[in-house]
């Protein structure tokens, strides 16, 4: 069969904060799709592997001034400049990759010896280090989904943008004899679930997708925009103070600029 | 041969080359790579057919489509359906994660018997059979002298397991059924004494364009939360307005387009004061109030009696002036509420703090209420709706012989229904009190509830079960009733069974969910109904004439009838176009008008009912406010979190197993606290150590403890860590409906 090169893809999110809750459904919804394993204290968060974590933001006011905000964090896929992410560009194994074909950052466990470089080099902490074997409960490992692959102690874990959903409508896509899939047919389980339709998920290159107009909202932004990171998650809000936590500003930087206008 | 330096360096040097060249040190990485990852006891999910089915979620009131991914036999995710009434896709982090609970570690397995002493943990393995038999034999010997005695404490209103509960009990001949109520009780008696309608509540809050909530837990889990917060986005999608009144900084209140931080206790108070001003200024809608409502002028009893109405009960005693010192806030709030509200398209005012599990002041709905009328919003597009209960069940009265008919006569043992507390129907609260004082209960059976852990008064309510000598656990669960059970016969969890889910809380429209079996059970469990039918059968007598279905199974498609088919094909029926009665049909009373106030409980001092919420504890030993913080990642109801939401708990409310408190930093600086540290907390009904989490979020002077944590039975991942609030808080009867109304309860802080 004559295979035909498929439409450069870039797949993104916009999450807006808006509307976002905090509720942690997205959190579960990870856990429970990509075989997240669990143990008996997970209170200590830098072991705790959570993909998909929900960080609750203060503005730091006092009472009753005091404002919160949920800000989910998934991985940011960056493309960095023609797809060097922070990752990709330190992993001496390869086992992390910037897929051109749909902008998305793999994880291949079984490349992966666990020199944890790539999580030196990730300013978002997505990524999470197997210090011990998953063990699951006798009877849990029932729920285990045959689509995506049980890690084991030493290796990297990290958000992939369910990138099994895309194998799998790619692959209905192809068999039913299209080439491509729509915008439906791949969502992340985050998004998915999301109760309050606080994330959307699809190619930011693609007109036709809801985020490509979204990400163009007024005052979108991305976090740690400034490291040159060029992350594929773009977050909206109404509240300055939330947009301001997304990057590091020096004091009084906002003011600077709007004084200067030379 | 001599080797020599520079022969020595070569061979060094050549034999790296050499190594470096061939593929042996990155084969060997590879592999060492590949051995380390290919360990026998790493499981490798079999792979298999993807089927979906369809159900619906039981762990709350919420009433959630589910759609059950599996691979073969096996569930391997559950996710919301899509384009159910309810929660149109959505689902909450407990559904999300509910096949840990199906195949968890805290299954009971089987049915069993206590060998040990109560809660040691040692159990007999024993056959269905034997363990019927043995509940029958059981209860056919304490329905010889008292079958009052036997008590029972349910979850659920509507739909065909309680009714067989209600059935099994009325053959038996005990009126001492207990189900928990919730806020749906207080509303259901606000709408009867304020409306004259025996329903339920709907909210159609989807079309409301500004919501005055009173501490409701829009964000937290008010009915379905996914329902609520894809109301939440439709708002800030369409301009629609939140407003929260609740003293600490929850997730609804910082994400509403307005924060009103008040005195804990005085939400009636507020919203009298905002119900002062509207009716002040003229504000309030004339055609409905003039015509539709009574109790809003003076007016003179058939006794002859003046009686004062809600208009000028409201104007001298709620003036913003009394208001704001009361509540702390201030006048020109109270004034910009008012307008706001008035000024709004389609408002509508809630009651029902967090996340509905204590019913609350009646005198809080009721003043709550009064807001909704005086803008008309009863029945309306965007308001309050009334909804008839559903009635698809037709089984007709049982027959009761004497000795059912002795029993039931009996007044019920937690003062329920007696004139005093004439529209409630059970008050699980006063239960413990009520065997601590004497009441006689000789087996006890719980059915999805969780009363060891859920109800309020820590060792008043361990007396109380130490005192109960037979207690059966129904529950799929090993939670902390059924560890200090005597009998357990376990239910299939509600992915293994088949059951009616009814009107779910808050929803405007009727529906019926079906949960079905997603899976074959796993255990040796069976059906709740079936246990019932079975029992009665072995009893014999009336109460096995009471039920005469071969199975539950049996009972549930000749209760649905026609019904069935679409539930059994769709998972749920709904009447998507139901519209409430207009206002000249709406309320039942003998006026047909909506009663501001009426002579059965406007008589007395009216002041003294719409007053801040009385709270237990003296404040000179205790000084501050200790309230639930309720968070959507800590189920606080009879079932436990998963170990899946249990990650979700953040570092600054559970640590290890540490429990923390939020506490204003002002509040901590006059008690010498400082944050992370560990202190004391203490309230009259117990006390607990804490560590301190400073918080701006929340008004100086409270102390804010998450609820649902502090289990004893469980799984490692979830048994004994933290402090169960339940254990530091005691029920406080509401005057009217006798239904806990403590909000929160005093406390001392103390550094440790």
């Amino acid at each position: 069969m004559k295979s035909t090169n498929t439409q450069t893809k870039k797949y993104g999110m916009v999450i807006d904060l808006d509307k976002c809750t905090g509720c942690g459904a997205c959190m579960v919804a990870c856990m429970a799709e990509n075989n997240v394993p669990f143990k008996e204290n997970e209170s200590n968060k830098q072991d705790s592997i959570t993909w998909l974590r929900v960080y609750k933001m203060d503005n730091g006011k006092p009472y009753p001034e005091n404002d919160i905000c949920y800000l989910p964090r998934p991985c940011m896929h960056c493309e960095g400049h023609a797809g060097h992410s922070p990752c990709v560009s330190v992993c001496p194994a390869t086992a992390t990759d910037y897929s051109t074909e749909t902008g998305i950052v793999s994880q291949i466990y079984t490349r992966c010896f666990g020199c944890r470089y790539c999580m030196a080099a990730c300013p978002y902490h997505v990524r999470y280090f197997n210090w011990w074997d998953p063990v699951w409960p006798e009877g849990m490992e029932k729920m285990l989904s045959p689509n995506v692959s049980v890690r084991t102690r030493g290796v990297v874990e990290k958000c992939s943008f369910c990138f099994h959903r895309y194998q799998l409508a790619m692959e209905k896509a192809h068999y039913e004899g299209r080439e491509e899939i729509e915008e439906e047919e791949y969502q992340t389980a985050c998004c998915q679930a999301c109760p309050a339709d606080a994330i959307t998920f699809g190619d930011l290159y693609n007109p036709k997708h809801k985020v490509f107009e979204l990400k163009q909202t007024p005052g979108a932004f991305r976090l740690l925009e400034r490291l040159g990171t060029n992350p594929k998650v773009f977050y909206l809000t109404s509240r300055d103070w939330v947009r301001k936590q997304g990057d590091n500003y020096l004091k009084n930087e906002g003011q600077v600029i709007a004084k200067g206008g030379h | 041969m001599k080797i020599g330096r520079r022969c020595f360096l070569s061979f060094l040097i050549g034999g790296a080359a050499g190594t470096a060249l061939t593929p042996l040190p990155w084969k060997l990485t590879d592999d060492l790579s590949i051995w380390t990852q290919t360990w026998p006891w790493t499981p490798v999910p079999p792979d298999g057919e993807i089927n979906y089915v369809n159900s619906t979620c039981m762990l709350c009131s919420g009433g959630c489509g589910i759609t059950v991914r599996k691979i073969d036999d096996r569930a391997v995710k559950i996710e919301g359906m899509k384009d159910h009434p309810v929660n149109n896709g959505g689902l909450c982090i407990m559904g999300l994660s509910g096949l840990q609970l199906l195949y968890g570690p805290r299954r009971v397995k089987e049915p069993m018997k206590r060998v040990g002493e109560r809660g040691e943990g040692r159990w007999e393995k024993i056959s269905w059979d034997a363990a019927i038999a043995e509940l029958a034999q059981k209860l056919n010997t304490v329905r010889g002298s008292s079958p009052e005695s036997v008590a029972c404490i349910t979850d659920e209103s509507f739909g065909t397991v309680p009714h067989l509960f209600k059935r099994f009990m009325a053959a038996y001949g005990s009126p001492n059924l207990m189900i928990t109520p919730t806020i749906q009780d207080s509303y259901e008696q606000t709408l009867k004494l304020m409306q004259g309608v025996d329903g339920i509540p709907g909210f159609d809050l989807e079309n409301s364009k500004f919501v005055l909530s009173f501490g409701c837990g829009i964000l937290e889990g008010w009915g379905s939360s996914s329902r609520m917060f894809q109301a939440h986005s439709r708002w800030t999608e369409t301009g629609g307005k939140l407003v929260q009144v609740e003293p600490r900084l929850s997730v609804t209140a910082a994400k509403a387009d307005k924060w009103v931080s008040l005195n804990p206790g005085t939400e009636a108070v507020l919203a009298l004061g905002i119900a002062q001003v509207i009716i002040k200024d003229g504000l309030y809608n004339k055609d409905f109030v003039e015509k539709h409502c009574a109790g809003f002028e003076d007016w003179e009893g058939e006794d002859g009696k003046k009686y004062q109405g809600f208009k000028n009960f409201v104007l001298e005693a709620f003036t913003p002036d009394t208001v704001a010192r009361l509540t702390g806030v201030s006048a020109n709030m109270i004034q910009d509420l008012a307008t706001n509200f008035v000024g709004a398209e389609k408002p509508i005012a809630l009651a029902g703090r967090g996340k509905g599990y204590t019913p609350g002041s009646l005198h809080e709905f009721m003043a709550v209420h009064a807001l909704n009328a005086l803008v008309g919003n009863i029945n309306q597009e965007g308001g309050v709706w009334t909804l008839d209960r559903p009635d698809y069940i037709g089984w007709g009265e049982p027959a009761q012989d004497p000795v059912a008919q002795k029993g039931n006569g009996t007044p019920r043992i937690d003062g329920a229904g007696t004139e005093r507390y004439a529209n409630t129907r059970s008050m699980v609260n006063t239960f413990a009190e009520a065997v601590n004082n004497g009441a006689a209960v000789e087996v006890l059976l719980v059915s999805g509830e969780n009363p060891c852990y859920t109800l309020r008064g820590g060792e008043a309510v361990k007396k109380a079960f130490e005192k109960i000598p037979y207690i059966v656990s129904f529950s799929p669960y090993m939670d902390e009733t059924a560890a200090g059970a005597d009998l357990i016969l376990p239910n299939h969890t509600y992915l293994e069974r088949y059951q009616d889910v009814p009107a779910p809380f808050g929803l405007p429209i009727p529906i019926i969910g079906m949960t079905r079996p997603v899976v074959k059970p796993q255990c040796d469990s069976k059906h709740v109904g079936d246990t019932l039918i079975l029992t009665a059968k072995k009893m014999g007598g009336s109460v096995r004439d009471a039920f005469g279905w071969e199975n539950y199974e049996a009972c549930l498609k000749e209760t649905l009838g026609d019904l069935w088919g679409t539930l059994e094909s769709d998972g749920f029926l709904v009447n998507a176009d139901y519209t409430p009665p207009a206002w000249d049909m709406a309320f039942g009373d003998e006026s047909k008008k909506f009663q501001f106030f009426n002579e059965s409980y406007a008589h007395g001092n009216n002041k003294d009912i719409f007053s801040q919420l009385r709270i237990e504890g003296d404040p000179g030993a205790f000084p501050l406010i200790l309230v639930p913080a309720e968070s959507m990642r800590i189920a606080s109801g009879p079932v436990a979190d998963t170990p899946f939401v249990m990650k979700t708990i953040p570092d600054n409310v559970l640590k290890d197993k540490e429990i923390f408190v939020e506490v204003n930093p002002a509040t901590a600086a006059a008690y010498g606290l400082r944050d992370g540290k560990s202190a004391a907390l203490s309230t009259p009904a117990g006390r607990a150590r804490v560590r301190v989490n400073l918080c701006e979020g929340i008004r100086p002077g409270m102390v804010a403890m998450a609820t649902g944590l502090g289990r004893s039975a469980n799984s490692r991942y979830i048994a004994n860590k933290g402090v169960n609030f339940n254990d530091l808080i005691r029920p406080v009867p509401d005057p009217i409906s006798g239904l806990d109304s403590a909000w929160g309860i005093r406390a001392k802080l103390e550094r440790a």
